[in-house]
């Protein structure tokens, strides 16, 4: 009982004063404003989480330069006739006496082994590479998250078998493992390139919401809600979910770049995105044989997909700083 | 505040037990940590029953047995005569509108990401008997007038409230079912001092008004000697002392009570002079191993053979007024003692 503190009065002449003192300090008749204010360096706020990231990412000149490559991208991808007049699909686009020409003002990236513009090929390959990002992220977010979340929650023999299950996956190196899966399918194309990734990336997603929703279950106001009578979908949706989703959201934004290079892998190993289909992946591995004589073609692409996949992991890294209230 | 009526809450023989296991794939039993260890008691309407003890004596597993956030070992917690320990579903669901808890710390009993508005609304969204939904939003407002907070701030959120103000919302969601029995595990030690004080008085006048039944938890000696009617000091997960709040603390009987006491701080230069401190020696022991008989009488100085052979049961003894566990029970007032 070292923490005794004294408080009210302990004799009983005293008693009465200390009542009335009590008294005066008493109930407020009129109740305090409290007026909001921004604290960034301290850490007992995460109410205001989004509204404390969102102040913090304008600021930060990596998160800006990320955003927008990402906007530019994603206009690429869905408006590529906006960037070039060029239709790379039109197979008539290519001559083939114009093949491995330098850049210059007609062809400003120059042109590929079959004379086709590698400035337009390279606008139109964003849109697969970005296709398979973020459906691979959607899918494993979701699928891994839902898990997640689940395995957190019931704890017990449900979460052994989940976990279990994921460390079977995590056993299987990524690209040998996508490899197997996209020769079984045959044919690669965005869909079996996404299937083939999330097969072998929900378990990262699963294991980082798990942890969070373990952490979370335990919190009291978890533990006020049970003992309000809410049921478990209550208290997985309304209480532990919106509190843990935060590292997933991070996490998510990260492998969104892994997922654009990995694509690119798969496709440059000849599993993933085939010809006439265009993909950066494609373009490096047809461009490789002749590079000596024509770099253009495979720097290009090369380059885009460097500078996508490093705009996602850059925004992944702006948001986790301003999610995370330690590294404020 | 005089205990009207028969008991509203009857505790009879009230046992948690944690296992104690050992291995990963096949978990074999080896001990068990007996938190909670044969507490009985009741509480009346209106009452307040302070529970006393140091770090890890059981109050707060004693807290979440009497919230059904634990399933007793055995042991019964009856409730207007229905036993919430062996209640399930809708029927438990039901019971849980009559005892709601407030909780120690008011930075994290409130849910980060809901408004004051969902936070005290929630029981109602749970209990959706109690309020139609287009008197929710009211009742909430009438609630956060009640608790001396301003209505409209409905829409903020937990955070841009000091701790006192988030306590207070804390209470108003105990409130909103209207429950006769509140069970407030600690709610002021993680308070100021000053903030205390204004939170005891809030919780004082809420009982007045809705004729509300307290079990009020807390470490702190001088809180709920001002706010209890009677008094039960824990150790080692039983009851060893229960008695009105002025025998306690006047003419402790219990040795270990009387050690606690005399303890307390007296703000009094000359009183302090004069009175004698008593020491216990040692670690309380471990729940898992507690010792045979009297489990005090490893730090008890007036322990003798019979302490270790025959265990000392809660009931009045000669030359005492209320209930203690000690064959050697004898009143002493420690803390005026000079």
């Amino acid at each position: 009982m070292s923490d005794i503190r004294p408080v009210g009065p302990t004799r009983a002449e005293t008693e009465q004063d200390a009542a009335e003192q009590v008294m005066t300090v008493g109930v407020p008749e009129t109740p305090l404003t409290v007026e909001p204010e921004r604290k960034p360096g301290k850490q007992a706020r995460p109410a205001s989480l989004w509204n404390d990231a969102w102040y913090d990412l304008r600021r930060r000149p990596l998160f800006v330069l990320s955003a927008v490559l990402i906007a530019i991208l994603l206009v690429m991808a869905v408006f590529p006739g906006l960037f070039s007049r060029v239709n790379p699909m039109d197979a008539t686009t290519c001559v083939l006496s114009n093949a491995r020409q330098a850049p210059s003002s007609v062809h400003w990236f120059g042109t590929d082994n079959l004379g086709c513009d590698v400035y337009a090929r390279t606008i139109y390959g964003a849109r697969n590479s970005i296709v398979v990002g973020v459906s691979t992220t959607i899918v494993t977010a979701l699928f891994g998250g839902l898990l997640g979340l689940i395995a957190g929650f019931k704890s017990g023999a449900t979460d052994t078998v989940l976990s279990r299950t994921t460390e079977i996956f995590f056993a299987i190196p990524q690209i040998l493992g996508a490899l197997l899966i996209l020769s079984v399918f045959g044919t690669g194309n965005v869909w079996t390139i996404m299937l083939a990734l999330s097969v072998l990336a929900w378990p990262m997603t699963f294991r980082i919401m798990r942890a969070a929703v373990i952490t979370a279950k335990n919190q009291d106001y978890v533990i006020a809600a049970r003992a309000l009578g809410a049921g478990s979908g209550r208290i997985m949706f309304r209480h532990i979910l919106p509190n843990a989703v935060a590292p997933v959201i991070v996490i998510a934004t990260i492998n969104l770049g892994g997922f654009i290079a990995a694509e690119a892998a798969l496709s440059f190993l000849g599993v993933g995105i085939q010809s006439p289909d265009i993909s950066w992946g494609l373009m490096i591995d047809s461009a490789r044989d002749r590079f000596l004589e024509a770099f253009a073609p495979l720097l290009f692409p090369a380059l885009f997909l460097s500078i996508t996949v490093l705009a996602f992991i850059m925004l992944g890294d702006a948001v986790r700083d301003a999610l995370d209230p330690k590294l404020r | 505040m005089a205990p009207t009526s028969e008991a509203i809450l009857k505790v009879r023989d009230l046992v948690k037990h944690f296992p104690l296991t050992q291995g990963i794939v096949f978990k074999r039993q080896v001990g068990e940590i007996k938190a909670v260890d044969g507490v009985s008691f009741d509480l009346h309407r209106g009452e307040t029953l302070g529970v006393v003890g140091e770090s890890g004596c059981g109050k707060s597993t004693l807290a979440k047995v009497l919230m059904a956030l634990e399933k007793p070992t055995s042991g019964s917690v009856m409730i207007n005569g229905k036993d919430m320990a062996k209640a399930r579903g809708g029927d438990l669901k039901r019971m849980r509108r009559n005892v709601q808890m407030v909780m120690q710390d008011p930075y994290t009993s409130l849910n980060p990401r809901m408004t004051v508005g969902d936070i005290i609304g929630e029981p109602y969204e749970i209990h959706t008997e109690v309020a139609p939904k287009g008197d929710r939003r009211r009742k909430v407002q009438e609630l956060l007038e009640v608790v001396g907070l301003n209505p409209d701030h409905i829409n903020r959120y937990p955070h841009q409230f000091s701790g006192g103000q988030r306590q207070r919302i804390g209470i108003a969601r105990g409130l909103a079912l209207q429950p006769e029995i509140i069970i407030c595990d600690e709610p002021v030690s993680a308070l100021d001092v000053s903030i205390q004080a204004q939170v005891i008085n809030l919780l004082e006048r809420l009982q007045n008004e809705f004729n509300l039944a307290y079990i009020f938890i807390a470490h702190d000696l001088s809180v709920v000697r001002h706010i209890s009617d009677r008094v039960g000091v824990m150790y080692l997960g039983k009851f060893v002392e229960l008695g009105k709040d002025t025998a306690i603390y006047d003419q402790p009987a219990h040795p270990y009570t009387q050690a606690l006491l005399s303890a307390v701080p007296v703000p009094d230069p000359e009183g302090r002079e004069q009175r004698e401190r008593i020491i216990l020696q040692g670690d309380p022991p471990s729940p898992a191993n507690p010792p045979s008989g009297c489990r005090f009488r490893t730090r008890c100085w007036k322990a003798q053979e019979i302490c270790a052979t025959e265990e000392p049961l809660l009931q009045i003894r000669p030359g005492t007024s209320h209930e203690s566990a000690c064959h050697f029970a004898e009143a002493q007032d420690v803390v005026h003692a000079g």
